[in-house]
């Protein structure tokens, strides 16, 4: 636990320092709501509409991060410096994908108020969909993290990382839209089915947690 | 352990045989990179406490060699034990007690150097990292430039930087890959206590200085441009002239 806690304060450190995911993943999201308002001409959303619009922006802005994810380690010896040390290995996926949620939530807590400022005529399911946000950060930031690995170790990194990342994503962002759409449908959140795909998306995230933890230690030798 | 590589390490102490494990010992070694061999049938043996220089035009496969005893690389083919532990399958026994300086300073550059050194000592698990620290910089004279930006400091200073990271948690075995790179007289004459010969670490140098790396050493390795070994001995066996032939060869 300790080399987990060593690797994300050193990340949220240089993040905080340098400021390079987290700005643009807010303007990216910021803008996209912006592009969607003008471009549907719309100023109200629900129902799938609305949900289409919200996962979206945050699958897309979640990609600006998982690309940067291992910059530092593949260009600054990262890998080189976790794998001398007598750590697991997995600590760094493990730290990566805690430093992607945090990312993740902060985004969150800046672009959920914007979308419903933009589109939503009542705000009353944004509280439930929280919980929905953070299984979906929770998978994107564990598959993010495996994908990002292989694609730092790659000279076509750019786009193997979202060529490979987001047809593993379509079951979470499926399961997502499905638990997000009655939360904002017309005339209020309702709570018929969200349970299955909640239950779905808890899954996936479970299954791809364990896999990175299981097969970290092999993603990274050479 | 391999049987192979337990035979070669029986010596003789008069009446009886004992088995003691080298720090390092190679076995037809192999590496390749797309099929093609950079490294071929590569056997060598170093003891506790010597010194191995390793002598090569570029591409020889020196870098490559290094790279390999620091777990970093996998063999392609033969058997490799680093301090005793059998490469690549307990990599993981040998990992933190070996230092390894690179080309690249393995120091992330946005972090002030004593934070970059800090998130080192905390992987190796060093205790009194924050004393530790100071003193390896002291000694390098880099304790001023302590509260400075990786990215800020020169080719030198972050080559000096670079050894404090390497020696921080008292490796048993040191790899150097040109450990002067970057240093003028007096900045190697800081670091030189840290990874000289006056450390008591087993050492594997890889550098084109002939005579300093002879003179240097216990044991010496000389690769030909293609990887194959054209002289591996005692340093004493190999004339600095005799060594000079391996630069003549056209470079891959």
């Amino acid at each position: 636990m300790s080399a987990v806690r060593v690797m994300l304060v050193k990340d949220l450190r240089v993040e905080l320092r340098t400021l390079q995911s987290l700005p643009a993943m807010a303007l990216f999201a910021v803008t996209t709501f912006v592009i969607f308002r003008f471009g549907l001409d719309r100023t109200s959303l629900e129902g799938s509409l609305a949900a289409g619009v919200l996962l979206v922006t945050v699958l897309f802005a979640a990609l600006l991060a998982i690309n940067r994810l291992f910059v530092a380690e593949r260009d600054e010896g990262g890998f080189d410096a976790i794998r001398l040390a007598p750590v697991d290995p997995s600590a760094l996926f493990v730290a990566k994908v805690l430093a992607l949620l945090a990312y993740l939530a902060i985004l969150e807590v800046i672009a959920l108020p914007v979308f419903a400022a933009f589109f939503l005529d009542d705000a009353t399911g944004l509280l439930p969909l929280a919980g929905i946000m953070l299984l979906l950060d929770l998978g994107l930031a564990a598959t993010g993290a495996v994908i990002s690995t292989i694609g730092a170790n790659s000279r076509a990194r750019d786009l193997l990382t979202p060529l490979v990342l987001l047809p593993l994503l379509i079951p979470l962002m499926i399961a997502a839209a499905g638990a997000t759409e009655p939360l904002l449908a017309a005339g209020g959140p309702s709570y018929a089915d969200v349970g299955q795909w909640v239950l779905t998306m808890a899954l996936y995230d479970l299954l791809f947690v364990l896999v990175g933890y299981a097969t970290y230690e092999f993603l990274l030798e050479d | 352990m391999s049987a192979k590589i337990q035979a070669t390490m029986s010596i003789s102490t008069g009446a009886e045989s004992v088995v003691t494990e080298p720090t390092l010992a190679a076995r037809s070694l192999r590496r390749d990179y797309s099929e093609e061999p950079v490294i071929r049938d590569l056997s060598f043996e170093l003891r506790a406490g010597q010194t191995l220089v390793v002598l090569g035009p570029n591409g020889a496969g020196k870098s490559t060699l290094l790279r390999m005893l620091a777990t970093l690389l996998r063999p392609s083919g033969g058997e490799l034990s680093v301090l005793g532990a059998e490469l690549p399958k307990r990599a993981w026994k040998a990992r933190g007690r070996i230092g390894y300086l690179g080309h690249e300073a393995l120091l992330y550059a946005d972090l002030t150097l004593a934070e970059a050194l800090r998130f080192h000592a905390e992987l190796h698990g060093v205790e009194q990292f924050a004393s530790r620290i100071r003193s390896l910089l002291s000694q390098v004279g880099l304790e001023r430039r302590a509260d400075q930006f990786v990215r800020t400091l020169s080719a030198g200073q972050l080559q000096r930087a670079a050894v404090c990271r390497c020696v921080l948690h008292e490796p048993e075995l040191l790899l150097l890959d040109e450990p002067g790179a970057h240093l003028d007289p007096a900045g190697y004459g800081t670091v030189e206590p840290l990874i000289g010969r006056s450390s008591t670490a087993t050492r594997v140098v890889v550098t084109h200085d002939v005579e300093g790396g002879l003179a240097d050493a216990d044991r010496a390795l000389a690769l030909s441009a293609n990887g194959a070994v054209f002289y591996e001995g005692p340093a004493s066996g190999l004339s600095p002239g005799d060594a000079r032939a391996i630069y003549s060869e056209r470079p891959r």
